[in-house]
């Protein structure tokens, strides 16, 4: 099965929940299989399984909820200065505090975890993510960067607890 | 602030482009040269890179167990077509049951033996279409790639245990991407990727003794919306499978049969 293991993670990163990961993978293999007739050759296959699988999730009943609850675009767009002294991310490296990262990643608004996760740890381009997602490459960029001042706001307030 | 570009607007998301190496060659070239200038740029970027260093470590958390691997695989095998019959993936114990019925009941045994042949035969187009698909989906769907049929046929010489010829291609639609070694039931044949168009076309050949399963007559039929081509020709089994036409599969079938 391509990409068992990696799927099973991100759908456990946007289900946060073990069982609702496994119907969600199982769901998306049967639906992978079926229209496999629709998959276009020479085109993304992993972009493509992913895609079907993010589907599948925001047409659940989790999805929805969280789909519904979090404003996408409604974000501040204003500028993140660098800081001078102690950074969120001087703490993520001194720290190396694996668990304080994944608590800010589970924290964050699903779009803003999606996102993160196919660029930093699936490393899909601005254009697989594009297609993943199905929202244009600015949107991928603008949506990343709000996601990256999302999650170092969550770990500084971690890190203050 | 020390850096004027801060104010510009866009230059956070320029940043993160740079540094996850989406920025065109010539505006990275010059974000290099100001990063090399600019404290400020450069203290912002290897926070970036930290981020994303952390981001990629901590994504790696959940492992599917190997019970969940197992439900998986055995719901998608459900789906197959194979499996829909009464003993696709359940074990021989109910063909048995069924065969001593018909031992019982001589009338129904003609019956039988032409229902497991018809089911033999499907299994072994879940299996191929199985390996189409994995072909398809591999970032390596070839171990000999090659369009010179000259070069792909001596390829399989000592790994296969017999021989095929190759079509000549030049006038047809179809171009010879390349071969590798597939297995069919525990035995090694010969799996020749050809492309038409857009698609992706795969033959396997294998020696027509090894299948227990089938018929071997010559056959046309779809499966899982793939098309399918069979037959037997000189003791070797061949499957023509691919998500073209029926025109197109028909048309490589004739070449590789004229090829002998």
């Amino acid at each position: 099965m391509p990409l068992f293991e990696r799927l099973y993670n991100f759908a456990h990163w946007l289900t946060q929940d073990r069982e609702e990961a496994e119907d969600l993978v199982q769901e998306t293999y049967a639906k992978a299989l079926k229209g496999f007739s629709s998959f276009q050759q020479g085109s993304n296959f992993r972009a493509w399984i992913y895609q079907i699988l993010r589907n599948t999730f925001f047409t659940s009943r989790s999805g929805l909820k969280a789909a519904a609850t979090v404003p996408l675009e409604s974000e501040s767009d204003q500028q993140t200065f660098p800081a001078i002294n102690e950074t969120p991310e001087s703490i993520l490296l001194q720290r190396l505090d694996r668990q304080l990262v994944q608590e800010a990643l589970g924290r964050l608004a699903v779009p803003n975890r999606e996102v993160l996760l196919l660029c930093e740890f699936e490393e899909m381009s601005y254009r697989e993510i594009s297609a993943t997602l199905a929202i244009p490459i600015g949107t991928v960029m603008s949506r990343l960067s709000r996601a990256r001042r999302a999650l170092r706001d969550i770990v500084q307030e971690l890190h203050g607890d | 602030m020390d850096c004027e570009h801060w104010a510009e607007r866009g230059w956070t998301e320029k940043l993160d482009a740079y540094f996850d190496g989406e920025l065109p060659a010539g505006e990275g070239r010059a974000l290099y040269e100001h990063l090399r200038q600019c404290a400020t740029c450069a203290a912002a970027g290897l926070a970036k890179v930290q981020q994303k260093l952390a981001v990629k470590a901590a994504g790696q958390r959940f492992v599917p167990d190997a019970a969940f691997r197992a439900r998986i695989e055995r719901s998608i095998a459900a789906r197959r077509p194979s499996a829909t019959l009464p003993w696709g993936r359940r074990g021989w114990l109910p063909v048995l049951e069924f065969a001593a019925v018909v031992a019982v009941l001589l009338i129904g045994a003609a019956l039988f033996l032409t229902l497991h042949r018809g089911r033999g035969e499907q299994q072994l187009m879940s299996e191929l279409v199985d390996q189409h698909v994995a072909t398809m989906a591999s970032s390596n769907p070839v171990d000999v790639v090659s369009s010179d049929r000259h070069t792909v046929k001596p390829w399989f010489a000592g790994k296969i245990p017999f021989t095929f010829n190759l079509p000549e291609l030049q006038g047809s639609p179809f171009v010879l991407v390349g071969g590798r070694v597939s297995y069919l039931a525990q035995s090694p044949g010969a799996e020749l990727i050809f492309r038409v168009r857009q698609h992706q076309i795969s033959v396997f050949i294998f020696q027509a003794k090894e299948l227990t399963g089938g018929s071997g007559n010559e056959a046309a039929r779809s499966a899982l919306s793939f098309e399918v081509r069979s037959w037997q020709h000189n003791g070797l089994r061949y499957f023509v499978i691919g998500d073209a036409s029926a025109q197109d599969l028909d048309k490589l079938g004739e070449l590789i049969k004229a090829a002998g």
